[in-house]
């Protein structure tokens, strides 16, 4: 019981995606319902944020990188045991859809077995008439690499909690998996266990 | 009002030639253990500060201040009778060398063999190279720049200087790193004379066509479009050979994201140009560019542009090819610009490794505090890059484009530019301190020493972009302290990115006056809601976010234990003070930075003063304040003739500098107080800091707090991260 919900517990989460396209404005309306003009972000930051879906409480880690180049060789340590990652370009810059596609490349050396939980998430839905990414082109490569998808704006908070709802229920349902596979490894393991302990039981008496 | 200049240029002659001379303006003082030199600039025409700073400049060419002592002289002759004639007996030659050039300057360019006599310029030169040295601290300068020259025999020839007459007068500085010719004291003789090295001589005439070019651009803003247009061209083929090396011209560490470019393919190669932030689009051709007080620039040795302070550097990419053009004409001929002298105009150029920065200012300040700027900018661009890897950089790749690392940060060098001109701090080299009652600050000192963790080197508490308290690690800093220049740009980091106030920073930052190559890692992180105070914590271990996150978890339990953070913010809200608490109606402002600290401590220098309120509310005043503060630390700081005392009638008030072996003051008075009056100000002002010190300053640095075993240092909050004291830092020691 104990070490399954630890594991359901806390959940490491990173935004990644280039420069600009609103990653620290996502967490911010997510975690504080704010938006402002915020400059570049240096490093990383990190927030934590608890939520509770489907009666479970979870523990959101969030680490949101700076899309800047200089930032790479710190930003990398973070992809490391993150559970879930949001890939966000800017619907109104071609470049950053790309990007985001090399991020994912990128992340999927770090990703174990495809365990983790990928969002692809189009922001600043709201500046739609400049749109240069169309929304069927990023649903047909998301679903080409089997990522969920969505448009936001975190100017107008469409779609933001959203975003965060349907990646934490992606992983409560892929720990549900796990879980269920665990819990037949340990019954398996149990009965291979169990009369040996009895074996031993025994022996002491 | 330029005449009240000439008198005062003539009043440093004397002040540094014969202190005796204590007549008209020039009062001389017994101090305790020093001379005090007043200086009396009694005249009612000093009324436009600003242009009267800029002709009085001591690093003015002499082309210029002797051409106007020599006009003003005859105006003021029998109202300034003996300043005139000192300045005369100081100038001598100059005025006579300029009776000629003043025929010749009239009206086609011409390359003045100009002799630079004048002793202040030659020393003044020394000075900034010794200064250069001093702020240049463990950089690595190239050989030209090391050169070391005994400032002595750093003569007329290192310094040539050439004028031409635009519309204005256009003098071009620039010293020679040539070996140092003996001293020569003739003035009279043209300078190819008198530098027998053939090829200064042959240098200047080389300059002749590049001259006629500065003719053409008087303000460095048209350009030889053919021949930058080409170079663009081959820059842009560049992009695409760049993208394939990209990641090798990335961060030193950057080996750690590796192959995005090979993945990238066709996508980088156009997509590689950084994107540059929508609100630089300034237009550059508009007069209200143009007439900006002071642009700032940076480019690379190959003309790239890389930063400017008001418009899009790729618009700029023509001027800065200019700028680019000058410094290297210069530097073929084993030379090294320094600055372009215009009337409303100084050109100040600084190289860094393979950074050049531009200072274009009409603001009234010296050469020397200029240069110091441009030194700040470059300083800020090396705490997010270290110099290692810029140099690095370009090394690999002459026309990289540094914009794509620096993507983002011209926040910062925006914000960094507005501080240096409102924050004295910049200018003192020292620190402001919030004013705390000092118990408050010990128990704030014991809590930081306490949480530590293996490879956390300081711990640095702030409050408004002031410093609380800063706690350095005793086995790594024991012979180094935290430098107040970066601690400046550490703050001005903090200032510049409202990302900080959300979540818990945690970012790679080089202290360059601390170790100009390697990163710290710094935890930044806000421990109110409303974002006052703020916790800095520096360690050398990239990995140790975790640990680190620790020990801001214990600053915060035993903050709250002890009810410090209500208290802080108390202590805040009466913070800043009014002068009027000094309780002296004469005393407008003031900055005061003691000198007298225990060098046992290794304190970091500080420096204190009041609110800009009353006569200096507005922003226009606040800024001709400092303006007035700059000057007199220039005239202070002056290290042809430094002074120890400056007595300055200006237009809405007068200003009293002072410094002695125990402190630095500055103040500015009411323009009805006389020179007695102030002298009792300053007295009880003194006083009255001697009785707020300790809440003013931090007087007793806390202990170093000692090295943890590991394991007994704070608790990381996730055990999966194991501290790694592998770090290169620690097994050096």
């Amino acid at each position: 019981m104990l070490p399954h919900e630890e594991s359901t517990d806390s959940f490491k989460l990173v935004l990644l995606g280039s420069t600009d396209v609103g990653k620290s404005s996502l967490v911010l309306r997510y975690i504080r319902d704010d938006f402002r003009e915020i400059v570049s972000t240096t490093g990383c930051a990190f927030f934590t944020q608890r939520i509770n879906l489907q009666g479970k409480n979870l523990h959101f880690e969030i680490w949101d990188t700076a899309g800047q180049e200089r930032y790479h060789s710190v930003c990398h340590l973070y992809y490391r045991g993150a559970r879930a990652a949001l890939l966000v370009y800017d619907i109104t810059s071609k470049e950053t859809f790309s990007r985001a596609q090399l991020w994912l490349q990128e992340l999927q050396k770090y990703v174990l077995n495809g365990k983790m939980v990928i969002a692809l998430v189009g922001n600043k839905s709201d500046l739609h008439d400049n749109r240069k990414v169309s929304t069927e082109d990023a649903l047909a490569f998301a679903e080409q690499k089997q990522l969920l998808f969505m448009e936001t704006s975190a100017k107008t908070g469409s779609g933001v909690n959203e975003v965060f709802e349907a990646v934490a229920s992606k992983l409560l349902t892929l720990e549900k998996q796990k879980e269920e596979n665990q819990h037949i490894s340990r019954i398996s393991l149990q009965e291979t266990h169990s009369p040996s302990e009895g074996h031993r039981c025994c022996t002491s008496l | 009002m330029s005449a009240g200049a000439s008198r005062d240029v003539g009043m440093m002659a004397e002040v540094s030639q014969s202190s005796d001379l204590a007549q008209g303006g020039s009062v001389e003082q017994e101090g305790a253990d020093h001379q005090e030199h007043i200086e009396n600039e009694t005249c009612p025409e000093t009324l436009q500060a600003p242009i009267d700073i800029s002709e009085v400049e001591p690093t003015n060419t002499k082309l210029e201040i002797s051409d106007k002592e020599s006009h003003h002289g005859d105006e003021d002759d029998s109202r300034n009778d003996p300043n005139h004639s000192l300045l005369k007996a100081a100038t001598d030659a100059i005025n006579e060398q300029c009776s000629c050039t003043d025929g010749s300057l009239e009206d086609k360019p011409k390359v003045s063999d100009e002799t630079e006599e004048a002793p202040s310029f030659m020393e003044q030169s020394g000075g900034l190279v010794e200064e250069e040295e001093m702020s240049n601290g463990g950089l690595k300068r190239d050989s030209k720049e090391t050169t070391k020259e005994d400032k002595g025999s750093l003569d007329a020839g290192e310094c040539l200087q050439q004028s031409c007459n635009t519309d204005g007068e256009t003098d071009i500085m620039y010293d020679c790193s040539q070996p140092p010719q003996p001293m020569h004291t003739t003035g009279e003789e043209p300078l190819c004379k008198d530098t027998t090295d053939g090829k200064d001589t042959e240098m200047i005439h080389e300059k002749s066509p590049e001259q006629s070019n500065i003719e053409a651009s008087p303000n460095e803003t048209k350009l030889n479009n053919g021949l930058m247009d080409s170079e663009q061209r081959q820059l842009e083929d560049d992009y695409k050979e760049l993208a394939d090396t990209a990641s090798d011209n990335t961060l030193e560490d950057s080996g750690d994201f590796p192959g995005i470019s090979s993945v990238v393919g066709g996508v980088t190669s156009d997509a590689s140009p950084p994107t540059t932030p929508v609100q630089r689009e300034e237009d550059v051709t508009a007069e209200s560019w143009r007439t900006k007080r002071k642009h700032v620039f940076v480019l690379s040795e190959a003309g790239k542009p890389i930063y400017s302070r008001y418009g899009n550097e790729e618009a700029l990419s023509s001027t800065m090819g200019v700028m680019m053009a000058l410094v290297s004409f210069v530097q073929s001929g084993n030379n090294a610009i320094r600055s372009i002298h215009s009337d409303a105009q100084k050109v100040v150029f600084l190289q860094q490794g393979p950074l050049v920065l531009v200072s274009v200012s009409r603001a009234p300040q010296s050469e020397e505090q200029l240069r110091k700027e441009l030194q700040y900018v470059y300083y800020q661009i090396i705490s997010m890059l270290t110099q290692a890897s810029v140099a690095r950089i370009f090394e690999r790749k002459k026309n990289y484009d540094l914009r794509r690392l620096l993507a983002g940060s011209e926040k910062i060098l925006d914000s960094l530019l507005d501080l240096l001109d409102t924050d004295p701090g910049f200018l003192l080299g020292a620190v402001r301190c919030v004013a705390l009652p000092s118990p408050l600050r010990d128990s704030l000192s014991s809590i930081l020493t306490k949480a530590i963790t293996p490879n956390l080197v300081f711990s640095i508490l702030v409050a408004e972009q002031k410093l609380v308290t800063v706690v350095q690690e005793r086995a790594v800093i024991e012979d180094c302290r935290l430098d107040p220049a970066d601690l400046h740009l550490l703050l001005n980091l903090i200032g510049a990115s409202s990302a900080f106030q959300a979540g818990e920073i945690w970012t790679p930052i080089c202290l360059p006056r601390f170790n100009p190559d390697g990163y710290f890692y710094a935890y930044i992180s806000y421990l109110d809601p409303e974002c006052t105070v703020c916790l800095v914590l520096l360690s050398t271990d990239k990995e140790s976010f975790y640990a680190v996150s620790g020990c801001k978890k214990k600053i915060q339990e035993a903050m709250e234990a002890q009810n410090s953070l209500q208290a802080l913010a108390g202590a805040l809200r009466c913070c800043s003070y009014s002068v009027s608490l000094v309780g002296v109606p004469e005393l407008l402002h003031f900055v005061y930075k003691p000198l007298d600290i225990p060098e046992t401590y290794r304190q970091l220098p500080q420096f204190t003063s009041p609110e800009t309120d009353g006569p200096y509310s507005s922003e226009e005043e606040r800024q001709r304040l400092f303006d007035l503060y700059r000057y007199l630390h220039c005239r202070i700081h002056s290290s042809a003739r430094p002074l120890r005392l400056i007595y300055h009638v200006a237009e809405k008030e007068t200003l009293l500098a002072w410094v002695t072996s125990k402190f630095e003051l500055y103040t500015a008075f009411s323009s009805l107080v006389t020179k007695v009056g102030a002298i009792n100000v300053i007295t009880k002002l003194l006083r009255w800091i001697k009785r707020e010190e300790d809440r003013l300053f931090i007087r007793y640095p806390p202990k170093y707090s000692t090295t943890p075993v590991p394991g007994k240092g704070a608790k990381s909050s996730k055990s999966d991260r194991t501290d790694s004291s592998q770090n290169g830092f620690f097994t050096g020691l």
